[in-house]
């Protein structure tokens, strides 16, 4: 049985496809990640898994049930990280952790336990009793995972679990996250746009983008698919005609050009550069600058999007979020 | 496997409705302020009136204290109800949402929350009250909760059904002066109902107020326009409907 499957899975907003026919299988154990820049649909998928909102047309199946006919075993068997902060910022760590127990009926002995347990995992025994509302926001963070887990769930998701901490604290989430997966032996669905962050910690990753999975596979076959290595060169004046001088030349297995760079995708790179050199100079293409690298997530986002995954600023929506998060800084809601 | 009525889940949400509740000490005392003026200015102001309609032998204080009781029960219990936008705001509606448990319980916790605090502060009032002059006996207190408690539900229910179809606390301001005033100024909880006109009387008959604020002087004062039990089923009546409707609307409620 697939932890998740989903059978054309579609969101619209009226109007707007967020999601679009989704079809996606992940197995039981994995650790999966959803990549995609904002507004790609990422957190929608999520919901409509999470049976927060109902799918417009699709079906899927989480952990065995299907997230509309069987929502309440859905949500049995489901932990969910938020994007967004939703913890009870008036109440302590400990209480917003046995709310939750209560809520998913555990007794009292395991309650407690459990409690200890996961509050151990994220290192947060010490501030248990200490209201969320002043929590950092890594602290916060930990404590809706250490939640997410409290009644044992078969699947957890993670909607951008390190959005907005500092490079210290999401490394130090990634351990969490992956001692987690080996620990618990849960399957893992995780959603970022953080390349780094779905390379390190991810047994596979789908590139998601306009509510569609561009692209699917382990950090290394998708790389793989981009070409082995990446050669990019700088060239004086326009590059346009460069085209037909790289394609089909030994070992180059696409020729990208904007501007006045050529990427040129490569097998074994760092043999292969004098000989496009060598080519260059006699078709009178003058070269600036050589630069060689392996292939990137980035890379692989771009060869299948034709865009940046940073390449658009932050949607209205966004804003507005971002906008609420202040707001709610004002009132003291919560500290970060 | 999933109960409708899962009573450790209500536990669950009244407690913490109750802990946050008790550690909001000034909002609460706030929420007394109106209604402790309307008590203390009409009450004095008006205690050597003579009010047209007033029933024999009952002096102003006494008529009125009932009343606004009654006042605080609807407020304190609408503003229970539509608080979860509160928690739809602060994203812990999501944490509640994604739980196994029925939408009914969630609904009843809820209510459970709010009558206990609408409750409170209506208890607090009686004090104030009794401090101003309320003349009252113990059974006439204990038999008066059960009506107040029927009256509460019944507005914690209406305001869950609001806060089921708005997005955000903008539309508060719209229900406060355009529901909540035209229900608490057409129940009698101020002055007879008898001097409006009777098709003013008669509207008046459709709200449920009205019965709260009839019954509580039957319990508090033993005088009132209609037989207590006509006041009791009018109040099971609409708290049935109410806490139906805010249940229903609450049931395809989608969080983002
Ligand atoms: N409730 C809603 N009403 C209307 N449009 C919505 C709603 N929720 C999401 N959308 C739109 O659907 C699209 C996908 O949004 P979604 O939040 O799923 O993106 P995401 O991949 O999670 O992005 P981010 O990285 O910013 O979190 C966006 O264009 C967004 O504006
Ligand atoms: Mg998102």
């Amino acid at each position: 049985m697939s932890a998740i499957e989903t059978n054309d899975l579609t969101k619209e907003f009226d109007g707007l496809t967020a999601v679009n026919s989704l079809n996606l299988k992940i197995e039981e154990g994995e650790l999966f990640g959803l990549l995609g820049p904002n507004g790609a649909g990422k957190t929608t998928i999520i919901k409509m898994l999470s049976t927060l909102i109902k799918p417009s047309s699709g079906s899927g199946r989480v952990a065995g049930y299907d997230i509309q006919g069987e929502r309440d075993k859905v949500r049995q068997s489901i932990g969910i990280v938020f994007q967004d902060i939703s913890l009870d910022t008036e109440l302590t760590g400990w209480e917003n952790l046995d709310f939750h127990a209560r809520m998913y009926g555990m007794e009292k002995e395991l309650r407690k336990e459990r409690i200890a347990e996961v509050l151990k995992l994220v290192s947060l025994e010490d501030k248990a009793d200490q209201f969320v509302k002043y929590y950092s926001g890594g602290m916060q963070r930990r404590l809706e995972i250490a939640r997410g887990l409290m009644h044992y769930p078969k699947v957890l998701f993670l909607d951008e679990p390190t959005l907005g901490l500092d490079a210290q604290t999401r490394h130090v989430l990634w351990d969490y996250i992956k001692e987690l997966a080996r620990r618990e032996k849960i399957t893992i669905i995780l959603t970022t746009h953080y390349m780094d962050e779905a390379d390190y910690l991810c047994d596979r990753i789908g590139i998601v983008d306009y509510g569609k999975i561009v692209v699917l596979g382990t950090s290394k076959e998708l790389k793989e698919k981009v070409g082995e290595d990446l050669i990019s060169l700088e060239i004086t004046g326009r590059a346009s005609s460069a085209d037909s001088v790289f394609e089909g030349l030994d070992g180059v297995l696409a020729v990208n050009i904007h501007d006045n760079t050529v990427d040129l995708s490569v097998k074994n790179a760092e043999k292969r550069i004098p000989l496009i050199i060598e080519t260059s100079r006699r078709a009178g293409i003058e070269i600036s600058s050589v630069n060689m690298r392996k292939p990137t997530l980035e890379d692989v986002f771009l060869h299948y999007t034709g865009r940046t995954i940073r390449g658009e600023g932050a949607s209205g929506r966004d804003m507005a979020k971002q906008d609420m998060r202040n707001r709610r800084q004002l009132w003291g809601g919560r500290k970060k | 496997m999933m109960k409708l009525i899962n009573l450790s889940a209500i536990y669950t949400l009244w407690l913490r409705e109750t802990k946050r509740f008790l550690r909001a000490k000034s909002r609460v005392i706030g929420a007394l302020g109106m209604p402790l003026m309307f008590l203390v200015f009409m009450g004095k102001g008006f205690s050597k009136a003579s009010l047209p309609g007033l029933p024999q032998g009952v002096n102003y204080i006494n008529y009125l204290a009932p009343g606004i009781i009654a006042m605080i029960l609807l407020f304190g219990s609408m503003f229970a109800g539509i608080s979860v936008l509160w928690d739809r705001q602060f994203g812990f509606l999501k944490e509640v949402m994604v739980s196994p448990v029925s939408r009914t319980s969630i609904v009843l916790g809820r209510v459970a929350g709010g009558v206990t605090m609408a409750l409170s502060q209506a208890m607090l009032m009686l004090i104030a009250s009794l401090v101003m002059g309320l003349k009252t006996t113990v059974f006439g207190v204990l038999s008066s909760l059960i009506f107040m408690v029927l009256l509460s539900a019944a507005f914690v229910g209406l305001g869950l059904a609001f806060a089921s179809k708005m997005e955000d606390m903008h539309g508060f301001q719209m229900i406060m002066n355009f529901l909540m005033f035209p229900l608490f100024f057409l129940s009698g909880a101020l002055f007879p109902l008898s001097e409006l006109p009777v098709w003013v009387e008669k509207i008046a008959l459709l709200n449920p107020m009205t019965y709260g604020v009839d019954a509580l002087r039957a319990t508090l004062i033993g005088v009132s326009v209609n037989p207590l039990a006509v006041d009791a089923l009018a109040l099971i009546f609409f708290c049935t409907a109410m806490v139906g409707f805010g249940a229903y609307l609450f049931e395809s409620v989608e969080v983002d």
